[in-house]
């Protein structure tokens, strides 16, 4: 008899167990739900201010739906149109003028002759869907946008590409071949991830003036031809998963060190050097603190510099600003879409670069 | 037969050669690039120098700029005392910033990252959610949240006085009390960076660790606290450095949201802010070169200080550790 009571007490534990589990996994989702919502609120804000009316965004800004007040011709003038409670229920009036005391008259569109004196509080304003798509093309001519945007592109692709002809080389080197000064050298250069850019920022700014290269892009694309360490310690970390039977296989074949580089570890080290060109695209179309200092004027800006400064300008006009805001973290939106795996999986040293 | 150890010497010779051959451009790079600067600025640092005249020798005039007064600061809370009280200004508010930051984001995104790690229903959606905001940071997000936070029109304090009651909801950027803390919430909202390092360490811990608590006996609880915990300490640790030093070169999001002032009131006057407005906007580069020197040297003892304490608490798989 004991037993069997254990073990009904046992089943209904069991059971009561997967029950608390199954409510929390509940609670988690929507915990998570809540956050996510939250979390999209300033998305959702920034589209929305993006293709609203100016004067919307001063009357009711917090409005998510771009909208305009519904209005209706009433002699000659246009009247917002009001859902207005009346005796015989609910129908449309317009708004002809306001009253003292929080009133407003109000006339039915079809007789406009017949003023009714209501409070206005407690009437509900009509409103029809309008988006202004027209921003995006004012935003792009309020500003040089093109010009900027050519300028981050020629920042951020060719620097993409030296950042990968130069840290594949040296990724190679750090992790195929046998040196007594290799491994120091390979610390060394992980040492400077942790260094301050600020410490050899001033010094570099006065040898770019020397060179004549201030207010010019190079100052932001040649460093990129040298290699840094979190590309070249990302890549080296992939390189060393590559079987060595490979490089060997090819050896026997004749081939030479930077032909093994070029059949061999670059095709097959190709998702990392993936990871690597995108994690540059996000930090060279980001970067901010560079352009600023190395460039002076407006035909040399990139995006972010360009539009920091149309706001420093023009700070009122919230609808472009966001039209151009959006316009720039598109492409890295697009990027995430397409290429999740490589964010979630590979993300780890993202974080660091800067 | 005497040919042979030479020709092996020659081969390792040989293969040594090509591997520092494949180094080459990075050596440049690091001697044009880092060496060379870091050691002008050190220089500089010890110079008169405003970019249009030659360097001239100070001694330590810059760092005295830094450092006198400090004793007498400290015993009489004056900041009059200070030769440059912006300089130590600055320090506080980076430091006031990291304080508040730094444990939040700590909090949230490993929260996130182990309820994100549980099975439930549209994971990847969730993960994708949250983790969108990290990608996008920089200027366009920083104007964005400058329209959020507005003290008059912005949603948040629509929301606050709308929605939760708040009679005077605060002035954020537009307040000195409140400045430090606005750009706290802006960096929340990019908690999902950290958050999938997070979720990539929890994913990396051996299934048979959780089977093994499970034997022994141990509720969910218990094996959070004994077998993710202790898993999860070098992540935890790693993101600790991680967020210290990069509040210390905090710049893009005060820049824009203050026009480069770290107003009001100097209340957002961060580090690297006073740097750049040193070095570029008074073009005093022998004292910016100080203080990226002070930075350098702060940046390097935290990091120190940080992985000397790290033994004590931060468990490596495979490191026996004695009861």
């Amino acid at each position: 008899v004991t037993k069997m009571r254990t073990t009904t007490m046992f089943r209904r534990l069991r059971e009561s167990m997967r029950a608390i589990e199954m409510a929390l996994a509940g609670i988690t989702t929507l915990i998570l739900a809540a956050g996510a919502v939250i979390i999209m609120i300033p998305l959702a804000f920034m589209i929305s201010t993006s293709l609203k009316d100016p004067g919307q965004i001063r009357s009711d800004g917090n409005t998510l739906i771009p909208r305009t007040p519904l209005t209706v011709a009433i002699n000659g003038k246009d009247a917002p149109l009001y859902e207005v409670q009346r005796p015989d229920g609910v129908v449309q009036m317009a708004m002809i003028k306001k009253a003292p005391g929080g009133m407003a008259n109000f006339v039915d569109p079809a007789q406009p002759d017949t003023v009714v004196l209501l409070p206005l509080a407690e009437q509900t304003a009509l409103y029809q869907l309008e988006i202004h798509w027209g921003n995006y093309v004012e935003a792009v001519q309020a500003m040089p946008f093109f010009q900027y945007l050519g300028n981050t592109l020629i920042v951020t692709f060719v620097g993409m590409i030296g950042m990968l002809f130069s840290s594949s080389l040296v990724a190679y080197g750090f992790s195929r071949f046998r040196a007594r000064w290799l491994d120091v050298l390979f610390l060394l250069l992980l040492s400077t991830i942790m260094l301050p850019s600020q410490v050899r920022l001033i010094p570099l700014y006065v040898f770019f003036q020397n060179l004549g290269w201030v207010n010019t892009l190079l100052p932001l694309i040649v460093p990129q031809f040298f290699a840094n360490a979190y590309d070249v310690f990302l890549l080296r970390q992939f390189i060393m998963t590559i079987p060595l039977e490979m490089d060997d296989a090819a050896r026997i074949d004749g081939a030479n060190p930077l032909q093994i580089l070029l059949y061999i570890i670059l095709p097959q080290a190709r998702p990392a050097l993936v990871s690597v060109a995108i994690f540059h695209f996000l930090y060279a179309w980001n970067d901010f603190y560079e352009p600023l200092i190395f460039l002076h004027t407006r035909d040399k800006w990139t995006l972010a510099v360009g539009l920091q400064t149309f706001d420093a300008l023009y700070t009122i006009n919230t609808h472009l600003i966001m039209a151009v805001s959006l316009l720039m973290i598109l492409p890295p939106i697009i990027l995430f879409f397409l290429a999740q795996r490589i964010f979630t999986q590979g993300v780890v040293f993202s974080g660091v670069k800067g | 037969m005497a040919q042979q150890p030479n020709t092996r010497r020659s081969l390792a010779w040989r293969e040594a050669m090509a591997g520092y051959a494949f180094i080459v451009p990075w050596i440049i790079g690091f001697l044009v690039f880092t060496v060379g600067p870091m050691l002008s600025s050190l220089y500089f640092s010890f110079t008169d120098y405003n970019i249009i005249d030659a360097p001239r020798w100070v001694g330590l005039a810059n760092y005295a700029r830094v450092f006198q007064g400090v004793p007498e600061y400290l015993m009489s809370g004056d900041p009059r005392q200070l030769k440059d009280p912006i300089f130590w200004k600055s320090l506080q508010v980076t430091l006031y910033f990291a304080a508040m930051s730094l444990p939040l984001i700590l909090v949230f995104s490993f929260s996130l990252a182990v309820l994100l790690n549980q099975k439930i229903f549209g994971l990847r959606i969730w993960r994708s959610i949250y983790f969108l905001p990290s990608i996008i940071s920089g200027v366009a997000v920083t104007l964005l949240w400058m329209r959020i936070l507005n003290p008059r029109m912005g949603i948040l304090n629509t929301f606050l006085r709308d929605v939760v009651g708040v009679n005077s909801p605060p002035g954020w950027l537009q307040d000195p009390n409140c400045a430090v803390p606005a750009l706290v919430i802006m960096g929340m909202w990019g908690v999902g960076g950290s958050m999938i390092i997070y979720l990539a360490g929890l994913q990396g811990i051996p299934t048979d660790l959780y089977d093994a608590a499970k034997v022994d006996g141990a509720n969910a609880w218990q094996s959070f606290w004994n077998v993710t915990f202790p898993m999860m300490t070098p992540v935890l640790f790693y993101n600790v450095v991680l967020g210290l030093i990069t509040t210390f070169q905090y710049f893009t999001e005060v820049y824009v949201a203050t026009g480069g002032a770290g107003g009001p009131q100097r209340a957002t006057m961060f580090y690297n802010l006073y740097l750049y407005q040193n070095a570029f906007r008074y073009f005093d580069m022998g004292y910016a070169s100080t203080m990226a020197w002070i930075l350098f040297i702060i940046v390097l003892s935290l990091t120190g200080l940080i992985f000397r304490s790290s033994e004590a608490w931060v468990y490596y798989e495979g490191q026996l550790r004695g009861r």
